[in-house]
């Protein structure tokens, strides 16, 4: 069994490899040689086979060919998680199109174009397997703090439902991750989080949940009814609420 | 702009607010985002050596590069812990080469602290197994150093309490080990005297030796205590069913601070004397797993608590061989006679020093208590302490150290101003700093 993993430098990504036991791994990043410490640690600690593999979500262009890309350097696999996300700053981003077409590239083009051709990858294989995709519970309710990066995620997640409806019918299982605030660089300098959980928490949570064939997952558990209570609250209510 | 946390070393005294940077991968190990910064692992050192205001934090540096089994050498990030160490290292046979009294401190704390442990009679401190460090330096530049590239460096940088530049990674030779268990000895002592003359006498043949001292004990009994050698065991002697288990996480935990009186003289007195009878016999032998004999208070999370939120000091010093069992003698009886309530307080000989310029091991009689910080009339009593223990040629270990003077400092460390030059070639701008190494007046 091999693991691809895009974003393989997130906090998040490193706690779930720690987790797949009898893996081998194929970690995609950009930058990626940055990750040879992380490589060299997980060869001598598990014995399991370990490649970096450049990848940008990005690059469009790139994506339609990346499996193969995979396939060839690395091995084959049969599962993928899909962790990169990027945050940026909403207020800034309202008046900047790079900064905006970014986090809506990243976060839902990229991902969902990379999904898609390895879900054929995936289906076309045969063998058992899976796609773990994360996303946030920002995606569930649009939010002036950060309603880019949540329409982005949202789409993500709704992107998922679809790809685990196509692929209910075959040995494919896919999993959607909706976490709250985690401790990780990606919120390191943000204020006024709570109820903050480890990347350790989220990750066990996460494995425990793919081997479970769960559909989808808040983590930590309470952000399921967090969310309820948020999406119920009426619009004319909402809109007024600073959040 | 990295976001304010309160920091303090483990003896909770001082505490500094301080933005913490956090290094993911070797290129976060920078010194241009602040004027100056301090490599920062565990925090377990005690006093002001691990703060200042601007930290970069090496625990995400937590890789094992590389082992090569036949050679025992295992190349490592700066935030790998002994613990981790351990995890990695016990399982195939191997064991830290120098541990000192916790397994929490990061292997860059270590280096910085030029660690020793109960085997430093026999092995030195950690120094003399690090075969090479790769380090940043305030300019940027990566190098590489050793015993014999670039000594001046390695041997500022091992002891150096991160004031010569971040260490990304480092080569460690490990012990090679027969079990995960150790051959305890235990001989109970009557006196000071006896205690120091057992040492003497157990010196040569053992790997391992440290003494429990009985810290309210006064007169004739003063320094009594129990002196615990230990051996790596042999695998024909071990009749458990795993040679190399690990050990378990610790589930005692001090939820919160224990109020000052807790920990009085009288409850003191009553734990010392249950732990000195426990031993009945003069002389008792056990085999024992590495942790309990190690790291005795790893057990117990947070233990720091205990003194109270106030904190404590933590105060070790040693002095030379010459006349060090009556100089000893008198600070133990100084320390006696104010009735610090100390958990734990402990002998030991010390091997001869290394070439490190602030490497605190010198031959001699090396003293570790703990003093709960309860009222500032402490101050004037450990300065006195430290007047003695400089005219005795003897030393305050920085690593422990919260309220050391310039003057004493200096007198206590020959080799000081060579330490400031080397500091001078390799950061010329004082990049690196602590609350301690302005305190000392070395930057």
């Amino acid at each position: 069994m091999r693991a691809l993993v895009l974003g393989a430098k997130s906090a998040i990504a490193q706690a779930i490899v720690e987790r797949l036991d009898g893996y081998d791994f194929a970690l995609a990043a950009r930058d990626s040689e940055e990750l040879a410490p992380f490589a060299a640690d997980l060869r001598l600690k598990r014995s399991c086979a370990v490649e970096l593999i450049e990848f940008d979500a990005l690059d469009t262009d790139a994506l339609e060919r990346f499996p193969h890309k995979v396939h060839d350097q690395c091995g084959p696999f049969d599962l993928v998680v899909l962790v990169f996300g990027y945050l940026g700053d909403q207020r800034a981003a309202e008046r900047d199109t790079t900064a905006m077409a970014r986090s809506l590239n990243v976060n839902f083009t990229g991902a969902a174009i990379a999904l898609s051709h390895l879900a054929n990858y995936l289906e076309e294989s045969g063998k058992a397997g899976g796609i773990i995709g994360i996303c946030s519970v920002a995606g569930d309710r649009g939010r002036q703090s950060n309603y880019l990066y949540g329409a982005a995620k949202g789409g993500l997640a709704i992107f998922l439902q679809g790809l685990r409806n196509r692929l209910a019918s075959t040995p494919v299982h896919v999993l959607t991750v909706k976490p709250g605030f985690v401790d990780t660089p990606m919120t390191q300098d943000l204020d006024g989080l709570f109820l903050v959980a480890s990347p350790a928490k989220v990750a066990d949570d996460i494995v425990r949940a793919y081997k479970k064939k769960k559909d989808v997952l808040y983590t930590p558990f309470f952000w399921r009814w967090i969310m309820l209570i948020i999406k119920l609250v009426p619009e004319r209510v909402f809109k007024k609420l600073k959040l | 702009m990295a976001k304010k946390t309160t920091t303090s070393g483990w003896g909770l005294y001082p505490r500094v607010d301080a933005s913490v940077r956090r290094a993911h991968y070797r290129r976060d190990l920078r010194t241009d985002d602040e004027t100056s910064v301090l490599p920062q692992g565990s925090c377990r050192s005690y006093g002001d050596a691990c703060l200042h205001d601007h930290v970069v934090s090496t625990l995400p540096l937590k890789h094992l590069l590389d082992f090569d089994p036949e050679q025992g050498l295992l190349r490592a990030e700066a935030g790998v812990t002994i613990e981790d160490l351990i995890r990695f290292a016990v399982p195939r046979g191997f064991f830290p080469p120098v541990t000192p009294g916790t397994k929490f401190p990061t292997l860059g704390g270590c280096i910085a602290a030029d660690v020793h442990g109960k085997n430093h009679h026999a092995d030195g401190s950690i120094a003399g197994f690090v075969e090479d460090l790769e380090m940043v330096l305030a300019d940027g530049s990566q190098v590489h150093c050793s015993r014999h590239r670039l000594p001046d460096l390695f041997w500022a940088t091992l002891g150096g309490m991160g004031l010569t530049g971040f260490v990304y990674a480092a080569t460690l030779r490990l012990k090679k080990i027969s079990s995960a268990y150790i051959q305890q000895r235990s001989i109970k002592t009557a006196n000071f005297a006896e205690t120091c003359r057992i040492f003497a006498e157990t010196q040569q043949q053992c790997t391992y030796s440290v003494a429990w001292i009985d810290s309210l004990k006064k007169g004739r009994q003063l320094g009594r205590g129990l002196i615990l050698l230990g051996e790596h065991a042999p695998a024909d002697q071990i009749k458990k069913k795993e040679l190399f288990p690990l050990h378990a996480g610790s589930r005692l935990d001090v939820p919160f601070f224990f109020p000052d009186f807790a920990l009085n003289t009288w409850s003191m007195r009553a734990f010392n004397t249950l732990y000195y009878h426990h031993q009945w016999s003069h002389s008792s032998t056990t085999t024992i797993h590495y942790n309990p004999y190690f790291y005795p208070l790893d057990m117990v999370h947070r233990w720091n608590r205990i003194y109270g939120r106030k904190g404590f000091l933590q105060y070790q010093v040693v002095v030379p061989f010459a006349d060090g069992e009556e100089i000893m003698a008198d600070v133990l009886g100084r320390i006696v006679h104010r009735g610090i309530p100390s958990l734990l307080t402990v002998l030991k000989t010390l091997g001869p020093a290394n070439e490190g310029l602030l490497s605190f091991p010198i031959a001699g009689y090396t003293l570790a208590l703990d003093i709960p910080f309860r009222n500032t009339d402490i101050m004037p009593f450990l300065r006195e302490l430290n007047k003695s223990i400089v005219d005795a040629k003897g030393r305050v270990y920085l690593a422990k150290d919260a309220i050391l003077e310039k003057e004493d400092f200096a007198a206590m460390y020959p080799k000081l101003e060579e330490f400031k030059r080397v500091k001078r070639l390799y950061d010329p701008e004082h990049r690196f700093r602590s609350r301690q190494s302005d305190r000392l007046g070395i930057t």
